[in-house]
């Protein structure tokens, strides 16, 4: 007995804090928390996975990052309590090891591991829980999770019952409420109390911070960042997950993320073997790299339907301030459902589908695409493109053209307006250019103006100086509830007419009561009812007018196991502790 | 003197062709023809399958190959003679005489894709003579602004000197220090961004013509600080005109040369200044062809992948044109050389 705790200790001092050299007694010292097993396929140790980001990373904060090159980043480097498993869509205990609803909904109870550790050695338990929770919900810091942590508007409440167990508790039932805990990072309180005592939490954790002051739940913690140049991030000495042979993840001992802002020079990157793997191409560039993917060593993946939707919208909000004397007439166009009905059987939705997306997307009639094989209302009819009834809704609406003049509104004036495009995405733009043309068969005059992304935001969110514009939504999480803030009418991302005090419409005002009626009925059939109807009202109203559903579109380096690309973001790490390189010695460090 | 004028005769051929592109071309640059994405140029030819020769020119139908985007196969089963002055896409020529004759077509529903389509389906070869309208104009008259500018700056520094002389210096010295391509995205960047295609045409000659008169002032203001000395000015000085007309019929006729070269010299400046800001996507926007926006194409990775070779079209037509005006720059430089 003593000899073996005096071997232990001695082999404990020795341990290389680092993580790259293993004893046995360190083996053995993890082996004693309660680790999640998973089901991947045994493999390598070693190598390292190099990605590409279309924007350099702004901060290491879980807190208050909302880019996603930060998110993307952070998200190898945290925990959650409950995770929503990528590949079936369903809830499964993460750092939690159970959880238990109460019978009217609004009670949960979350049992935590036992033994589990920070990146840095420190070990966690409740408290860092009931700490975590109370930064998100703090309405100082303004964390974007503040949002969807409230229930029938108030908080949830968080209480620590023992050491390994939190309650949490719900101002009314929730449907799927387990699901609001995916991605909340579970922050270390020993590193950050400190810090949000004196209200700087929001200012930690920036790229610059030195590495040992970093520390999350996450396969990998941060290591290195080089300005303009690469974020490393090495492997977690004390991650809580093993393989069935019981050997502690991750495989990889090194993640790199490099900074390439255009698409054509990430596909460049990829196909010179400088990245390893590749997300979110346009499909031009899939075929251009799936036609070459035998003789180069790479394996392109089309993975169906996503869960990602494109759309054209109008702005029905009132006229801003600055507006000239166009504006306002031009408003009272797109406030006509007719005008938006005619503008939607006028759009070649198949055209879009081949010439901009080289057949790997699927025409929309609503806007839950087919990818959402649970939730979309399959009842609805498929889009039909009909330039005979476009112009029939127009007459009807009382717009008039004579022969191959100039589309006229009932007053005389052409018809005439802007789409706005982000200036960086050349699919939407080519999007724009197709339905320039279907809409110029009308007799509309359609003004393509490429801006850039975030100014191009902030005038559809903020000014409502704007027009028309396209845009693609989704990717999160196949469950309505995801999308509150689109459908409701008070919501932030209510695109066409955001945070509204009382709905403007009929038809408004019967979607939110339908979508706040949904989110607490645990009956699933109810629920699936209560979404075709939203469904149904959207396809009929217009409110966007929905293009189509793009393909998920991955890539990898031959040779890396457990590569399962799912349809949900991220379509590629989702499993990044089972990845590992099936030969050779993968790549030297950078 | 030939090389001068066969030059020059060329590019007036290409001008008038730019022009007229409108009755040259065979359809609308806007007309899309979606199950026609990349397309290859079609062969002419004037011997068919079975051997016969046909005096009129005639090329065969492009079939899409099943499960291909972009892979076309001809059909040597359907043949269309290359017809004259067929009726084609309503137009106004010279922005007033409506008309709808086309120079070349042929029959029925398909499309004479003399040099290949673009990813929508427009014929390149349409594309490309409204685009040089847009391009060669721009150029044209960016280029005679920035010389107008600088004749007036020019003139006013050497003529009147000391402190007009020293401002309008420093200003081109300044202009001349920043380099041009930034200089011409930074303004374009500072304008407002949605504009009409017509505004948008203007904006594009004011600001490159803007951007490029230092270097023409500064020589014009040596001619003149010259010919301010030279005897016939201190005669008409002394037999008291008045300095506007010593300006005007005395001075500036000597910097015609110096214009002129400067003027042939700025023109393919001018020209890639606009196919740049298009090319970045700051130039006219779609549907207008312009060749920059044509070149902007070439930036996508897939597209020199698949071997689109009939899309560099434009860049082949600018380095046509830039040679004939370097030929022309290059003859009345010695011309000037061999005059004084």
């Amino acid at each position: 007995m003593v000899p073996r705790a005096l071997a232990l200790i001695v082999a404990w001092c020795l341990l290389d804090p680092s993580g790259l050299v293993w004893t046995h007694a360190a083996a053995q010292q993890v082996r004693e928390a309660e680790l999640l097993t998973t089901s991947g396929e045994p493999g390598r140790f070693g190598g390292q996975l190099t990605l590409t980001q279309r924007a350099e990373p702004r901060t290491l904060n879980p807190v208050i990052a909302v880019d996603s090159p930060s998110r993307e980043i952070i998200r190898q480097t945290v925990g959650d309590l409950l995770h929503i498993n990528r590949e079936t869509q369903l809830v499964e205990p993460a750092l939690a090891r159970s959880w238990t609803v109460s019978p009217d909904g609004r009670r949960l109870v979350v049992t935590l591991r036992k033994g589990l550790r920070f990146s840095d050695g420190d070990a966690f338990d409740a408290d860092d829980v009931v700490f975590s929770f109370q930064v998100y919900l703090d309405e100082k810091i303004g964390s974007f999770q503040r949002e969807l942590l409230h229930v029938g508007g108030r908080p949830i409440g968080v209480r620590k019952i023992d050491e390994y167990t939190v309650q949490f508790e719900l101002a009314e039932a929730k449907a799927g409420a387990e699901r609001m805990f995916d991605t909340v990072a579970m922050l270390p309180k020993h590193l950050l109390e400190a810090a949000y005592a004196k209200g700087q939490l929001a200012e930690t954790w920036g790229l610059s911070t030195d590495p040992a002051r970093v520390a999350g739940l996450g396969p990998f913690r941060f290591k290195e960042y080089v300005t303009g140049q690469r974020v490393v991030l090495e492997r977690n000495p004390h991650y809580w997950k093993r393989d069935s042979k019981a050997r502690v993840l991750p495989y990889l001992d090194r993640l790199v993320f490099l900074p390439v802002a255009n698409e054509d020079a990430q596909v460049l990157r990829f196909r010179a073997g400088e990245a390893d793997a590749i997300a979110r191409m346009n499909a031009e560039n899939f075929d251009a790299l799936a036609r070459e993917q035998a003789g180069r060593g790479y394996v392109m993946r089309d993975l169906g339907a996503g869960l990602d939707y494109t759309f054209l919208f109008f702005n029905q909000n009132d006229p801003p301030a600055t507006a000239g004397v166009d504006m306002p007439r031009r408003l009272r166009w797109f406030r006509d459902t007719t005008f938006r009905q005619a503008v939607s059987a006028a759009v070649d939705r198949e055209a879009i589908a081949r010439l901009v997306y080289r057949g790997r997307a699927v025409p929309l009639a609503g806007h839950v695409p087919p990818g959402n094989k649970r939730w979309i209302n399959a009842s609805l009819p498929a889009p039909v493109r009909s330039t005979a009834r476009a112009e029939t809704l127009l007459r009807k609406a009382g717009f008039r053209r004579t022969g191959d003049e100039p589309l006229v509104d009932p007053d005389g004036t052409v018809v005439e307006f802007s789409i706005l495009v982000a200036s960086s995405n050349t699919v939407l733009r080519q999007i724009a250019t197709v339905i320039q043309d279907d809409l110029a068969a009308l007799g509309m005059r359609v003004h393509v103006v490429p801006f850039e992304f975030r100014a191009m935001i902030d005038r559809i969110l903020n000014t409502h100086d704007y027009e028309a514009a396209i845009l693609a939504l989704g990717g999160g999480d196949a469950d309505p509830n995801a999308e509150l803030n689109v459908w409701l009418s008070s919501g932030p991302q209510h695109l066409w007419r955001p945070a509204q005090p009382h709905p403007a419409t009929a038809w408004e005002a019967e979607i939110d009561r339908l979508m706040r009626a949904q989110v607490g009925m645990l009956d699933v059939g109810a629920r699936k009812r209560a979404y075709d109807r939203v469904q149904a009202i959207v396809a009929e109203e217009v409110p966007m007018v929905f293009l189509v559903s793009p393909n998920v579109l991955v890539g990898a380096r031959a040779g890396l196991g457990n590569f399962r690309p799912v349809v949900l973001d991220h379509h590629l790490l989702w499993n990044v502790e089972e990845l590992f390189w099936r030969t050779g010695p993968a790549r030297s460090p950078q | 003197m030939t090389r001068l004028r066969t030059a020059a005769a060329l590019l007036a051929v290409i001008y008038a062709a730019a022009a007229a592109a409108a009755f040259l071309a065979p359809y609308s640059p806007t007309e899309q023809n979606r199950r026609f994405p990349f397309a290859p140029p079609m062969t002419l030819r004037f011997v068919d399958a079975s051997g016969r020769f046909h005096v009129r020119p005639f090329v065969y139908s492009l079939v899409p190959r099943a499960n291909t985007f972009d892979v076309y196969d001809e059909d040597r089963t359907r043949a269309h003679a290359i017809r004259f002055f067929v009726t084609g896409a309503r137009y106004r020529f010279a922005g007033l005489v409506p008309s709808s004759r086309h120079l070349v077509g042929i029959d029925g529903p398909e499309r004479l894709f003399l040099m290949g389509s673009d990813e929508y389906g427009r014929d390149v070869f349409s594309r490309l003579l409204h685009g040089a309208g847009i391009s060669l104009g721009a150029g044209l008259l960016a280029a005679a602004v920035a010389v107008g500018l600088g004749l007036v700056a020019g003139g006013a520094a050497g003529f009147h000197g000391g402190v007009v002389d020293n401002a309008v210096m420093r200003g081109a010295e300044l202009m001349m220090a920043v380099p041009s391509l930034y200089l011409l995205l930074a303004v374009r960047a500072a304008l407002p961004l949605h504009l009409e295609p017509a505004e948008t045409f203007v904006l594009l000659v004011t600001v490159v013509g803007v951007v490029g008169w230092a270097r023409p002032a500064r020589l014009v203001r040596a001619v003149v600080l010259s010919a301010r000395t030279r005897d016939f000015v201190v005669a008409a000085r002394s037999s008291g005109a008045s300095n506007t007309r010593v300006l005007a019929r005395h001075v500036l006729p000597e910097t015609t040369g110096v214009a002129l070269t400067q003027f042939a010299l700025l023109v393919p400046q001018c020209i890639l200044a606009e196919v740049t800001l298009s090319f970045f996507g700051l130039g006219v926007s779609e549907p207008v062809a312009s060749w920059g926006s044509m070149l902007a194409d070439l930036q996508r990775f897939h597209i020199l992948a698949a071997g689109h070779w009939w899309l560099f079209s434009p860049g082949v037509a600018i380095l046509a044109v830039f040679l004939l005006y370097y030929a022309i720059t290059d003859a009345l430089h010695q011309r000037l050389m061999l005059r004084s």
